[in-house]
């Protein structure tokens, strides 16, 4: 291929923000200036690295598979062959490879602004150059053990960045938990990817998903114990989706990522809204070969679900948070759900749109909290805000395109991309009948559609709307131009982005737009066919939540000190859904008792009852036995010596006795011996 | 037959004067009984057709070598006195290891074939004798010549008065 | 004729006398004699056995001629010694010269 000098750097990309993580740790910290300068620098470069490699994949037409751009290494010997690492480009990496480091860049110019004056300021731009490292690194893997080191290497970055106060013991403690949490999924996924490893041999995507390859796995069977024999192919892929849940913040293992919103907000803006959570649902994009190569079998099922009750699940929390990142840290579990359920449903392409467009406006709406927390001098409860509008302008209107796009109104972003999952679903329980699983994620993503409109409409109007509700809020101003421009450019893609998914069908610009997306992403992939309906049914959704949202909040604004109308009119419901279910609670009684009772127990084995007593008396017994030795090299072996010594000084005096002096003596002996040799002599 | 006489007497001397030599307390008996075997050495020697070696053995032996005992036994004899004790505390071994080697040699001078051979002492003995002296044994009669004067000029600087 | 191994008898028995003599005896002059007795034996030895083996061979002879010689030598270097540690150290008794007890 020609002109392919972008595509054949693009190994370079991560490695720049590990150069700038480097040369901040080592060399820059001091220097806030130079420490956030060499970060964006770094981050800028891979940016336009990526964007060049975007725009070559396009010209090339890069395909998936064989036809991907696909560069790799020599890396570990084993036995007759190599382990090879290398990076690859298909289209799936082409659209990660546009949001990312344009996103990461974006929230790095932000963190300027936000993070001025922090103590550890050249150290946060540290970590998230890091994990920026991270997170290209594992897109442009071209196998499974190359991503989950990079998948790890964002995982240390979240825990490092959660816990960046460290000093707040909640902050500790949520960083832990998340690093935790995240770690139970990790190991279904290194589970599954040690049993893909050992019945094909390979990881490498291009080999992997060979067609022969998936056939083998999905006909070979496993018995497992409570489960019965199941294809391999759906054990890998069950076990895969295990690091999945883990990572996107799926029910059962979401816990960790409203915790994780003690880290500044940057951090949530970048890796738990835009990149990092997205990464399970990445993964499962990239597996999904393995997924779906068994056509009946439990696995998309499962992910369907999951994804699908998640997104219903977590938006009924969020309505009655009152922190401002924690309802985005739900909405960011729910719409993962969404994403995760597209793809249990085989709405590959609508998954990674949503992905996309959903970086872009979450981020978005991120970055806007963390510009009304630092306006209101670190103000995060929404009751005691308000009437922002006035005050913090820039930031108003951009947090608003950032909800218009989530609630899926269009043209915004988050409209084309929903509508896409759902009209999908419903077209398959159109054909399955609406008990299938495409049939639940239709009802729940619909249902959840609206309630996600009605609480980022409250959250807008408790933010900004009526008059402040406390000191902070009167005080507040807009936030610096380092932070608000970010917000513009966010806002803009947020209302402009979707416009690249368009369904070809779609009147007037649908054909004019001819839907580029679908075409970089979607080969192999039939579009969903164009249901207005389904469509005008979202759109519906989307308009009554947020008309339900003004009628409670926006008609009358909350005056200080009142209370949430939500919590008088469901009253007991509220209060479950204010504490999350209670999930916490329960992990904390079961879960967590039971690993701490373990704990405690191997502590006791080892140290009191069997390990350490074992060492101990090990320890007396050899001192005992060097005492016996001791004593043994007392008495017997100089016993030995001395009676060596005593016997030949005995020996000596008696032999000295022979020693008279007196010649006659020795005559004797000298004639006695002759007379013995005669003697001798005579004998023979 | 006067010669078996002969022997037996001047045998008997020599052994009877050597016990006396060796039992008595008084030194000077002892000497004088060391006289009396060399007399009967002498004798034997006579019975043995060695006349030269008989007169020198008078002449030399109990002439020079029994009177230097004398002398010394005289220069040294106050201490001598017959109270004390004339054997040393060995002397019953001394006795036992006598009497041993003696039964040994015995045994052996009698199992032994001597190769005895019927000849007789050739006439020019002396003669003979003398001219080997300065003939074949020329050597050896100088050395003693030396050897004698080393012991002359040795026994004068050992006994010297300081 | 007498036989030969009557004379070594007799050399015999007055070997064994002079040797014991030599063992027994205090005085040093005493075993000095002792001595002389065992050198006469000697002697006698030499003599029978020239007399009886080769008398024509002279070096029995001979041989017994220098060991008078080297017996009056002896002697007298013998007694002047005896006479050096009398006037040293007041005794002639051997059994106090025992300076090289161990």
């Amino acid at each position: 291929m020609e002109g392919i000098l972008f595509l054949k750097l693009v190994w370079l990309i991560p490695l720049i923000p590990l150069a700038s993580f480097w040369i901040i740790v080592l060399f820059a910290n001091p220097n806030k200036k130079l420490s956030h300068s060499i970060a964006i620098g770094g981050i800028a470069l891979a940016w336009i690295l990526s964007w060049g490699a975007l725009y070559e994949g396009i010209k090339h037409h890069v395909g998936s598979g064989e036809e991907a751009f696909h560069l790799s290494w020599n890396w570990l010997p084993t036995g007759l062959s190599w382990f090879k690492m290398g990076v690859m480009v298909d289209p799936l990496t082409l659209a990660m490879l546009f949001m990312v480091p344009f996103v990461c860049l974006l929230i790095f110019i932000y963190s300027i602004g936000y993070m001025h004056g922090d103590p550890r300021y050249s150290r946060f731009f540290a970590y998230i150059s890091l994990f920026a490292c991270g997170m290209l690194g594992m897109v442009l893997a071209d196998n499974l053990l190359m991503l989950m080191i990079f998948w790890e290497v964002m995982g240390l970055c979240s825990y490092l960045l959660i816990g960046f106060w460290f000093e707040k013991p909640s902050a500790m403690r949520a960083g832990l938990k998340a690093f935790i949490t995240t770690r139970i999924g990790d190991v279904m996924m290194l589970l599954g990817i040690i049993y893909l490893y050992s019945r094909t041999g390979s990881l490498t995507y291009t080999e992997i998903f060979k067609p022969e390859v998936l056939e083998k796995l999905a006909h070979s069977t496993v018995t497992l114990p409570l489960v019965g024999e199941l294809p391999v192919a759906t054990v890998i892929a069950m076990l895969l989706f295990g690091g999945a849940v883990g990572k996107s913040a799926q029910f059962p293992l979401h816990v960790w990522l409203p915790d994780a919103m003690e880290g500044p907000t940057p951090v949530s803006a970048l890796i738990h809204a835009a990149t990092m959570v997205a990464a399970g649902v990445y993964l499962v994009a990239r597996s999904f070969p393995l997924f779906s190569v068994v056509e009946h079998g439990p696995q998309l099922g499962l992910v369907a679900f999951i994804g699908a009750f998640t997104a219903f699940f977590a938006s009924t929390i969020a309505i009655a948070q009152n922190d401002i990142k924690r309802v985005l840290a739900y909405s960011t579990i729910s719409q993962l759900g969404y994403m995760i359920a597209a793809l249990g449903v085989g709405a590959y392409v609508a998954a990674v749109f949503h992905l996309i467009t959903h970086a872009f406006f979450k981020a978005l709406l991120f970055l806007g909290s963390g510009s009304v927390i630092i306006g209101t001098h670190h103000e995060m409860d929404m009751m005691r805000m308000g009437g922002l509008r006035r005050r913090m302008p820039i930031t108003f209107w951009t947090f608003l395109m950032g909800t218009l796009a989530l609630a899926g109104i269009p043209p915004w972003a988050g409209f084309w991309s929903k509508d896409e999952i759902l009209g999908h679903a419903f077209h398959h329980a159109s054909e399955l009948g609406f008990l299938s699983w495409p049939g639940f994620v239709w009802i729940l993503g619909t249902l959840a559609a609206f309630l996600t409109a009605f609480y980022m409409g409250r959250q807008v109007f408790l933010t900004f709307a009526g008059e402040p509700r406390s000191h902070h809020a009167e005080e507040a101003h807009e936030t610096p131009w380092v932070m608000t421009i970010p917000l513009i450019i966010l806002a803009f893609f947020s209302t402009f982005l979707g416009f690249i998914g368009v369904p070809h069908e779609f009147p007037i610009i649908g054909p004019l737009l001819n839907n580029p997306f679908h075409h970089l992403v979607g080969e192999g992939f039939p579009a969903t066919p164009l249901n207005f309906g389904v469509m005008g049914l979202s759109v519906l959704m989307g308009l009554s939540g947020l008309a339900l949202s003004w009628v409670v909040y926006g008609r009358e604004p909350l005056k200080a000190g009142q209370p949430d109308p939500l919590s008088i009119s469901l009253g007991p419901i509220y209060t479950v859904l204010k504490n999350k279910y209670y999930i916490d609670e329960f992990y904390q009684a079961t879960v967590i008792r039971f690993a701490l009772w373990l704990s405690e127990t191997f502590f006791k084995f080892d140290d009191h009852w069997v390990i350490d007593p074992i060492v101990d008396g090990v320890g007396k017994l050899g001192r005992k036995l060097s005492e016996v030795g001791g004593l043994f090299d007392l008495r017997v072996v100089d016993g030995i010596v001395n009676g060596l010594g005593k016997f030949t000084s005995a020996l000596g005096g008696v032999l000295r006795l022979t020693q008279t002096g007196k010649a006659q003596n020795y005559l004797l002996v000298a004639v006695l011996t002759v007379l013995m040799l005669l003697g001798l002599y005579m004998v023979r | 037959m006067g010669v078996q006489i002969a022997f037996f007497l001047f045998s008997l001397i020599a052994i009877i004067g050597a016990l006396l030599v060796v039992t008595t307390r008084r030194l000077f008996h002892s000497a004088l009984a060391l006289v009396l075997s060399f007399v009967g050495v002498a004798g034997l020697y006579i019975l043995l057709e060695a006349e030269f070696l008989a007169a020198l053995q008078i002449l030399i032996y109990v002439g020079a070598i029994a009177l230097l005992i004398l002398f010394a036994i005289m220069l040294t004899r106050h201490l001598m006195d017959p109270r004390a004790r004339a054997f040393n505390e060995q002397w019953w071994i001394a006795a036992l290891v006598a009497g041993f080697l003696f039964v040994v040699l015995i045994s052996m001078i009698l199992r032994v074939q001597w190769p005895v051979r019927e000849a007789s002492v050739p006439s020019d003995l002396i003669e003979n004798l003398g001219s080997s002296f300065v003939g074949e044994f020329l050597v050896p009669f100088e050395v003693a010549s030396v050897l004698l004067m080393a012991a002359l000029i040795g026994a004068i600087i050992i006994a010297r008065e300081r | 004729m007498i036989p030969l191994s009557w004379y070594l008898l007799v050399a015999a028995a007055l070997f064994c006398i002079g040797l014991y003599g030599v063992l027994a005896r205090r005085n040093a002059i005493g075993i000095l004699m002792g001595i002389e007795l065992m050198l006469n034996a000697v002697n006698l030895n030499l003599v029978a056995f020239w007399r009886y083996i080769n008398p024509s061979d002279l070096s029995g002879l001979v041989f017994a001629i220098f060991v008078i010689a080297v017996a009056a030598a002896e002697a007298a270097v013998g007694l002047a010694i005896i006479i050096s540690i009398y006037r040293n150290r007041d005794t002639v008794n051997v059994e106090e010269v025992d300076l090289m007890r161990g």
